[in-house]
Order: structure tokens, then sequence, then C-alpha cells
């Protein structure tokens, strides 16, 4: 049997799983009404201002920095699983490509964009 | 050797007998899911059951006793008592990501879940490229958390997922490392393969040095990935609650609850799978009669109890260390984890291909 077949199942089953329990529990569980149950919980105080406004910058830098390094293990896996047929050159080959990205988290860690501010 | 093909191609083979074979393939299909579903629900069970009985023991408590002997129904109670919880609609929530978020981050779970190869021929989803596959369907799980906190339109949410988020995110780099440099050890993706190349050898005495340092650094990006033990940030009680999911009530919190369980035995599976030889028994070349013994121990054994080890390591030290700051969380990863996973690549990929491994 293919294994998308079995991908696409294991999808559906997870769906299913979450959506059929969700159902069930709205139709046992009890209910009442409340104004003041469907407030946001922050600790019995009314809430104060908005929720959706900016927040800071560091962790989309953090985002755009994992971009980089991600993208990074992308292309190092298929250099990973033939290291050992293609040998020493394949050293040299990525020593390189490893150079470049360590020269751009060196260049990162200089401008302190890895501290926390 | 124990060998599951057998029993699952009997099946296959008998409902093709009976039936055209659309149907059998609509049948097999049913009956794996529900399989992985129960295996998902028992494990997960069992895992709460562990964490507080081994939270308690190092507490020195005693954890749950009434509900059953020695406390073992408490953790089904409490799933009964979850269900029949009224979930509350709330208002000013963003209702359609509200409502979604558990299921994203269930299915990341299950998707991963069925990736671990459980014994020979019993592994569900075995593409060539398992391993790539597997880091892809993971990380997704940090959608979920994150359009939690987003669409919840509470504060303490909100700083809980993107906390969340700049933590999942930047752990993934280590784990895609230490990953890497077991597949340069290996040389193939699939992960049924992977642990058929440890016969001799789990990967953690074939690559020794290098393989050891992959293995510490693994596990401490495992558990910040999981928002466990010291990297609890996310949901940090004291300060934000409950973090991303506050505001869940009912099931909508318990998927929650379950899906972080299951992270963890993932991740301590994949440990299990990709540095302790998966459920290859320990053999010793040169002992014909100490490998033969171990032989005779099945594959799901050997599998669950070097998952439930490294469970048990994770839990040791989330219950022992105090929590990190945001700003060390950041550091120990960028500052430290990285550059030390890439040097270790390095290394590995030196003593492949100058044949300095067992």
């Amino acid at each position: 049997m293919s294994y998308y077949v079995l991908l696409f199942t294991m999808i559906v089953a997870s769906f299913l799983f979450v959506g059929l329990t969700m159902i069930i529990a709205r139709l046992i569980s009890p209910r009442s009404f409340n104004k003041n149950k469907s407030e946001a919980y922050e600790c019995g105080i009314p809430t104060q201002g908005k929720t959706w406004m900016q927040f800071r910058v560091g962790y989309y830098l953090f985002a755009i920095l994992f971009l980089m390094f991600d993208i990074e293990t992308v292309f190092l896996f298929p250099w990973a699983t033939i290291v050992r047929e293609v040998g020493v050159n394949a050293i040299f080959g990525i020593s390189f490509f490893l150079f470049i990205l360590i020269l751009g988290l060196a260049y990162a860690w200089r401008k302190k964009a890895l501290e926390w501010k | 050797m124990y060998d599951f093909s057998i029993i699952t191609t009997a099946i296959d083979q008998f409902l093709r007998s009976l039936m055209p074979s659309g149907l059998a393939i609509f049948i097999e299909c049913v009956l794996v899911a529900l399989c992985v579903l129960v295996a998902y629900i028992m494990l997960a069970i069992v895992m709460i059951f562990m964490e507080r009985k081994v939270c308690a023991a190092f507490q020195c408590r005693l954890g749950p006793m009434r509900v059953g002997f020695w406390g073992t129904l408490q953790v089904f109670s409490d799933v009964f008592k979850m269900i029949i919880k009224e979930i509350i609609d709330l208002k000013r929530t963003d209702n359609m990501l509200y409502n979604l978020a558990p299921y994203l981050v269930v299915l990341s779970s299950v998707l991963t879940f069925s990736c671990l190869p459980f014994a020979q021929g019993l592994e569900v989803l075995d593409f060539n490229v398992g391993l790539f596959f597997l880091m892809a369907t993971s990380s997704f799980g940090v959608l979920g958390i994150m359009l939690a906190g987003w669409s919840s339109n509470n504060k303490f949410s909100m700083i809980g997922a993107m906390r969340s988020g700049a933590q999942m995110v930047s752990y993934e780099l280590s784990i895609g490392l230490s990953m890497l440099t077991l597949v340069a050890l290996s040389g193939t993706l699939q992960l049924s393969e992977i642990v058929a190349r440890q016969s001799h050898a789990w990967f953690i005495f074939q690559g020794h040095i290098p393989a050891f340092i992959a293995f510490v650094i693994y596990l401490i990006a495992g558990n910040a990935e999981t928002n466990r033990g010291p990297f609890d940030l996310p949901e940090a009680e004291s300060e934000l609650t409950a973090g991303y999911h506050t505001e869940y009530s009912g099931m909508g919190f318990g998927f929650f609850y379950v899906a972080e369980f299951m992270n963890l035995f993932i991740v301590s599976g994949i440990a299990s799978t990709i540095f302790l030889g998966g459920w290859m028994p320990l053999h010793i070349p040169g002992l014909e009669g100490f490998n033969a013994v171990m032989d005779y121990i099945p594959g799901v054994v050997w599998f669950l109890a070097k998952t439930f080890f490294v469970i048990w390591l994770l839990m040791w030290v989330r219950w022992t260390f105090p929590r990190l700051r945001v700003d060390q969380v950041i550091t120990l990863e960028w500052k430290y984890l990285v550059p030390i996973g890439l040097v270790n690549l390095l290394i590995m990929t030196l003593c492949v291909v100058m044949g300095w491994t067992l």
C-alpha cells in the first residue's frame, strides 16, 4: 500500500479525532449563561486596552535568523545523506558553504542581534 | 527477531480474499488509523500518570493514590471529567482561528507519532525521506500554538504564544543540526533503514564522541521544543497564568495538554530511534550467546524501554532545574548550541570520511 494513502488517512483521522471529541463534549457538557463568563480571563480585572497591537521587534529578528539557518539545514540534508560515498571532497565542498553561513552568524553576533534587549 | 509484517500481510491477504481490493484498502486504512489513535491516547494517559508519579517522587510526595490501586485510574477519571466540562464560547475572539488551533496541534503530533518505527514491520509512515518528513510535520505544531495565542484575544496568551514561537523556532535549528550529524553517519533518511543499520552497534556507539555531543544537544533542544522543564517560559504559571492556552476550556485545553505530552514522547522516540538503536536489541560484537539472548526480547519492548528511559531523563531535568529567563534561553541556543552543533557536524563528517567510526 502506498504511503501517501496512509498519510492521507492519518490526516483525516486526526481531524476526525479532534472534531468528533469536540462534538461529543459539546453534546454532553452542561451549559449555563453568564455575561461575565465570556470575557477574557485576565485575573478577574476588566481588560485594559487592546490585545492585538504591536509587539517587540525581537521576535521578528529571530524569525528571520531562523529562516536563514533552517534553509541551510534543508540544503544540508541531501549532502549529509551521500557524504560517505563522496568522501573527502564532500568536506571541502561543504566547508565553503558553512563558512558563508558562519560569517552570517558572526555578523549577527557582532551587530548584537543575538542579544535580548 | 519478531517481524510484525507477517501479521499485517496475513490480515491484508485475508481481507483481499473476502472483498475487492479497493474496499480492502479502505478497511485497512480505517484499522491503521484506529490502532494509531488508540496507541496515541493510551500512551498519553500512561505518560500523564508517569509525570505525576515522577514529579511526586522528586518532591518526596506520593502523588495520586486514591482512585484505583496506587492511583492508576486517576488519569482516566480526569479524562472523563474533561469531556463533561463546559466549553465556554468567548466574546471578541477570532472564532475560526480559535477553534482551528487544537486541530493543527493534534495533527502535527499525530503525523509525527505515526512516523516512529515501533518494531520491525510496525511503522505506519515509512517514507524514504522519513527524518526530513518528521522535521516538517513536527515544526508546524508551533503554528497551532501561535494561532491559539493570537486568536484568544488575551494578553497572557499573546505573550505566551510569542515566546513559544521564538523559542520553538530557535531550538528547531539545534534539533536539525544534531539530526544532520546522525544522517551523515547513517547515510540514509528512511527511519526503518536507520534502525536496520544499527544492528551491530547503536549509533551513539558507532559515532562515539560526536554522536554523544549530538545526543546531549538533541536532549536539550528537544526539551525546549516541547516547552517543558527549565524552558517552560511559554506557560510560566507564575507570570502568564497558563500561557497560550489560558482561554481554552474543556476538551480544547485537553487537546493542547495531550499534544504536549505526546510531543515529549515523540522527541524521546526519535532520540531512541536515531541514537539508541530503536527496536534493535543491544548487540556486542563477539559475544554470540549474549546477542542471541538479547534477540529473544521483542522489539517493541526495546523501543518502549529506551523511549521511557529518555522520557524519565527529561522529567528528571524538568523537576530539578529552575526556569530560565528569555534572554538566557535565546543566548543558550544562538551562542552555544548552534556553533557547537555546526562544529560537531564537521567533526562527524571528518570521522565518517576518514573511517574513524565503529
